[in-house]
């Protein structure tokens, strides 16, 4: 199923601001729009304000100045709580809760949501399958799972509840190359089934032509450039070019989207 | 041969003293448990609070036992009861260990799986109660041991203002220049103390997070 695009987005960031406490301003007038179904990478090198900008999204973060809404709502005037249960949310360090077995790590927010047990573990089941993993591994805890299955078990925690929108903070940064690869399979087939929109970071050129459908390129707190992957490889853009010349050779075959 | 014979005949008094001395310290400890752990949850999330408290917990760590008994005899109410003025000192030296063992256990808590909760729309206190403490148990039963062994210790000192406990044996052998007496008093003081530490310190293993 194709994304159908509808006119409006379901993220918005409209002049945003960013400033630390001592004044520093880690993001300035931000204007981004991602729409419902895709998946928009932030793409940067680290103090760029990519996941600055993600942390926004379900208000870890507030602006400073400007607004960013959600589903058309600015995220200033909705409740905090049930914001972040609708956001689905992975982290490089994925954050498994270490004394929680992996059903409830996966099935917590569905648990203080209500759920019924029996649907809870119906549930986890089926998102476990969903990822790839097998169903025995319900009764593990993080500390007995490979940093794969435990990134798998995160992205099945994030999707518990079904939300709408994910946030992605380079949830693969820390694999090997070869575990990396087959999620970044796994990711677009699941993103496929799924449709939901993906806000994701990454501060590596390939992964990003690979899984976006739009590449929004930061540097120093702004937002340079969005284009969809092929465009990105012909831009003309100093910052873009040079990303695409540190990347080297190949880049064409991983860029998949975005010719359309 | 002495002692075996001394504590024979007077194991009924043993008893009764040992059973008092547990009494101050299992009183004191809770009440350190109940005052500590919330003033180590507040300075660890509130990090204004972090110098006040942990600071006065020090500041009182360094008056000396008999001293403190001292200062709060004219204390209204507390000052009426031996035993009363006993327990409030004691949970004032254990509160130390408990608000600091609470305090370095939940800022030890991964702040990954901090922030994982937060973004996954946890409240404060979902938060506190299912991730941070279960996280941190380990670490201020750790507070709660050194408290415990320390109590038991200085509760032997309440005896010098007639608070009861093993300390009588040990003032008054000191009195009576009586070794036996002496040792009725410390031997079954550091029997406790050598068990609360074990018992806690295998419970602490037992609840040490993954």
């Amino acid at each position: 199923m194709e994304p159908t695009p509808t006119n409006s987005p379901v993220i918005e960031f409209r002049d945003v601001v960013y400033l630390l406490p001592d004044g520093q301003t880690l993001l300035r007038d931000l204007n981004l729009q991602v729409q419902r179904g895709e998946t928009l990478v932030l793409l940067g090198r680290s103090g760029s304000g990519k996941t600055t900008t993600l942390k926004l999204v379900n208000r870890l973060l507030s602006p400073s100045c400007g607004e960013v809404r959600v589903n058309g709502a600015p995220t200033a005037d909705s409740d905090v709580i049930r914001l972040r249960r609708s956001i689905g949310y992975v982290i490089q360090d994925v954050g498994l809760f270490p004394h929680f077995t992996v059903e409830r790590n996966i099935g917590l927010v569905p648990r203080i949501e209500g759920w019924p047990a029996d649907r809870i573990h119906l549930r986890v089941e089926e998102l476990l399958r969903m990822v790839g993993l097998d169903e025995k591994i319900a009764s593990r805890y993080p500390h007995q799972l490979s940093g794969g299955q435990r990134q798998r078990v995160g992205v099945a925690r994030a999707l518990a509840a079904d939300p709408s929108i994910l946030l992605m903070d380079e949830p693969f940064g820390a694999l090997d190359a070869l575990t990396r690869d087959q999620l970044q399979r796994e990711f677009l087939s699941l993103q496929q089934r799924l449709n939901k929109t993906v806000v994701f970071v990454t501060h590596d050129l390939r992964e990003a032509l690979r899984l976006g459908s739009r590449i929004a390129l930061m540097e120093s707190g702004q937002l340079v450039t969005v284009l969809p992957p092929q465009e990105f490889l012909r831009s003309t853009d100093p910052l873009a070019a040079a990303y695409v010349q540190a990347f080297g050779e190949g880049l064409n075959s991983v860029a998949t989207r975005g010719t359309e | 041969m002495n002692v075996i014979h001394f504590f024979a005949q007077h194991h009924q008094e043993i008893l009764e003293l040992t059973l008092e001395h547990l009494w101050l310290v299992g009183i004191s400890t809770l009440l350190a448990v109940l005052i500590g752990i919330p003033l180590g949850i507040l300075s660890a999330h509130w990090p204004v609070w972090n110098k006040p408290v942990l600071g006065t917990a020090n500041i009182v760590q360094t008056i000396p036992s008999l001293a403190l008994f001292g200062f709060l005899l004219p204390v209204p109410w507390i000052g009426a009861r031996a035993d009363r003025l006993a327990i409030l000192a004691l949970t004032l030296y254990a509160l130390l260990p408990v608000i600091r063992n609470t305090y370095t256990g939940i800022r030890g808590v991964d702040p990954a799986v901090v922030e994982a909760g937060r973004g996954m729309g946890l409240t404060g206190r979902q938060l506190l109660f299912q991730v941070e403490l279960p996280m941190a148990v380990s670490v201020i039963l750790s507070g709660i041991r050194v408290a415990v062994v320390v109590s038991v210790g200085l509760a032997t000192i309440a005896a010098a203002i007639g608070a009861g406990g093993l300390g009588e044996f040990i003032f008054r052998g000191l009195a009576m220049v009586n070794n036996q007496l002496i040792l009725a008093g410390a031997i079954p003081a550091a029997v406790l103390a050598l068990s609360a530490d074990f018992g806690l310190g295998w419970l602490e293993r037992r609840l040490q997070p993954r």
